[in-house]
């Protein structure tokens, strides 16, 4: 078998510039048979999918929003340390820490937290490396569907502690079920 | 008597502009939804219960537009071209017989706007003038791409009107009248003229596409190369007509496929049917298998449309003057031979 007549698809063809028959020079067949093709496909089946009634499944690797983790205490989690504003190749997400006084306790876990937490929407790529970078097991990319809401400012799509830290009565929530 | 058969008249005009308009509407629903499913898609479908109501919100977008004129100093003919478009594309309508004839009130009622007894000629009288509109519409655009493809357009339409006439002179002659009336008659049960004379309907099929401006023959428009064509500078509603005006063609050529070839409003079983249910109801029944025949050769054109790639403009000279001419011509000689033979 030399090389030339491999095929490794299985659909090469050897074409020949070959003069063609009457039957083919009148194209009727060729026509037929296209248009048995295109009959053949109106009654399959729809690739479409009508996308606000229905929706595809989300892959299991899917990463939307992030989100800042409280502990089972309600604590947050995250003690600045930078570790994902250094791992982020967008270099997307800024903070600020801040020492955690003493009536803080029920609201930071470690001695140091993040006093301003951002991330720009804009130029996130949500590749989870923040979240591997992560010691604290603090921040982490969510299945949320939605990633941002369309806005007209830029000011807008940078998200703060306000957005990014997880509800407290969804805290509250996760502790009553890992109690249970 | 005198104003029974102005209402009478009228009223059947009124209806056959109504549905002429109507089926054009949702030609172009029709169109769209045939194309997504030949893709494999779905078509339009959030205006009302599965798009029905897509024509109407295309209409009102239309309207709602803003009128765009072009720097042309010919603002008069660049209005003239949509008009001579949609009128020409309407007045076929007029000698075409919708059905046999219905009894109402002990009058014999003809389901037809008028009878005449050149109907063939009146309506290649009137395709001839219909190429004026785009030819105008091209040229008063003042554009080098509408131009060119209003020249397009005139030189196809006059090289396939000529097969187109020829064959169809094979018909004539069986029917030995140009009344389209009696050429429906000539057809009654299944003595479809497309049995008789199938290189004839051929021709004329191919004709139509052509004489429509439908893919394969649709160098008019031609969107990858002329940007449209002769629409290029029309906006809003103007625009509208002229695609209006194509699918109100669409939907003529149709019924003349179907008058002529695939036997108008006859059916098997169209004599018993009148035996045992009465005229009426066989003529109604009629009418109703005429619109199903309709609906075939609209679909045809549509799903050809999904099908084929567009012709080359040598190609299609070739086809026209090289193939279908003498085809059409051999075919009257055929047609002469056995007429005569049978004498």
């Amino acid at each position: 078998m030399s090389i030339e007549t491999v095929s490794l698809s299985g659909r090469k063809k050897q074409v020949a510039n070959k003069k063609m028959t009457f039957a083919e020079r009148i194209y009727i067949i060729a026509i037929a048979k296209g248009m048995w093709t295109t009959l053949k496909h109106m009654f399959k089946k729809k690739v479409t999918i009508s996308y606000p009634e229905q929706t595809r499944p989300f892959s299991d690797v899917y990463r939307g929003r992030h989100m800042l983790m409280r502990d089972d205490e309600g604590r947050e989690r995250c003690t600045a340390c930078g570790l994902c504003a250094l791992s982020c190749p967008a270099e997307a997400i800024t903070m600020k820490a801040a020492e955690r006084t003493a009536d803080e306790k029920h609201l930071y876990r470690e001695e140091k937290y993040a006093e301003i937490y951002e991330i720009n929407m804009l130029r996130c790529i949500f590749c989870g490396l923040c979240e591997e970078a992560c010691p604290k097991q603090a921040i982490y990319l969510t299945k949320s569907k939605q990633i941002v809401f369309s806005d007209t400012s830029r000011e807008s799509f940078i998200f703060g502690k306000e957005e990014l830290v997880m509800p407290l009565e969804m805290a509250i929530k996760n502790t009553q079920k890992t109690q249970a | 008597m005198e104003e029974a058969i102005i209402i009478e008249k009228g009223v059947i005009i009124l209806i056959v502009f109504a549905i002429t308009m109507l089926f054009a509407m949702y030609c172009t629903l029709a169109e769209r939804k045939i194309a997504a499913w030949i893709q494999d898609r779905r078509g339009p479908n959030r205006a009302g219960p599965g798009g029905i109501f897509q024509p109407l919100a295309d209409g009102l977008k239309l309207f709602s537009k803003e009128e765009f004129m072009p720097n042309t100093p010919n603002t008069f003919l660049f209005v003239l071209g949509p008009t001579i478009s949609m009128t020409m594309a309407l007045m076929t309508s007029a000698v075409i017989p919708w059905g046999d004839s219905l009894e109402i009130g002990g009058r014999t009622v003809l389901l037809q706007a008028t009878d005449i007894n050149v109907a063939m000629l009146y309506v290649f009288a009137v395709l001839s003038v219909s190429v004026y509109g785009i030819m105008i519409g091209g040229w008063a655009s003042n554009n080098k791409y509408s131009l060119m493809s209003a020249m397009r357009v005139a030189s196809q339409m006059i090289s396939y009107e000529i097969a187109m006439g020829l064959s169809i002179i094979a018909v004539i002659m069986m029917s030995s009248s140009m009344s389209l009336r009696d050429i429906a008659a000539s057809q009654h049960e299944m003595h479809w003229n497309i049995f008789y004379q199938p290189l004839a309907f051929f021709i004329f099929l191919v004709c139509s596409f052509a004489e429509t401006n439908r893919t394969p023959f649709d160098l008019a428009e031609c969107e990858q190369e002329l940007i449209g064509g002769y629409h290029t500078e029309y906006s809003s509603m103007r625009m509208g007509f002229f695609l209006f005006a194509e699918y109100a063609a669409m939907f003529i050529s149709s019924t003349l496929l179907a008058v002529l070839f695939l036997g108008a409003y006859n059916y098997p079983g169209m004599t018993w049917a009148a035996e045992n249910w009465g005229t009426n109801v066989a003529n109604g029944i009629g009418i109703g298998v005429l619109f199903i025949k309709i609906c075939f050769f609209l679909f045809l054109y549509m799903w050809v449309r999904w099908t084929i790639p567009r012709f080359r403009y040598d190609q299609l000279m070739n086809l026209g003057w090289k193939t279908l001419i003498p085809l059409a011509i051999i075919n009257i000689i055929i047609t002469a031979v056995v007429i005569l033979l049978n004498q």
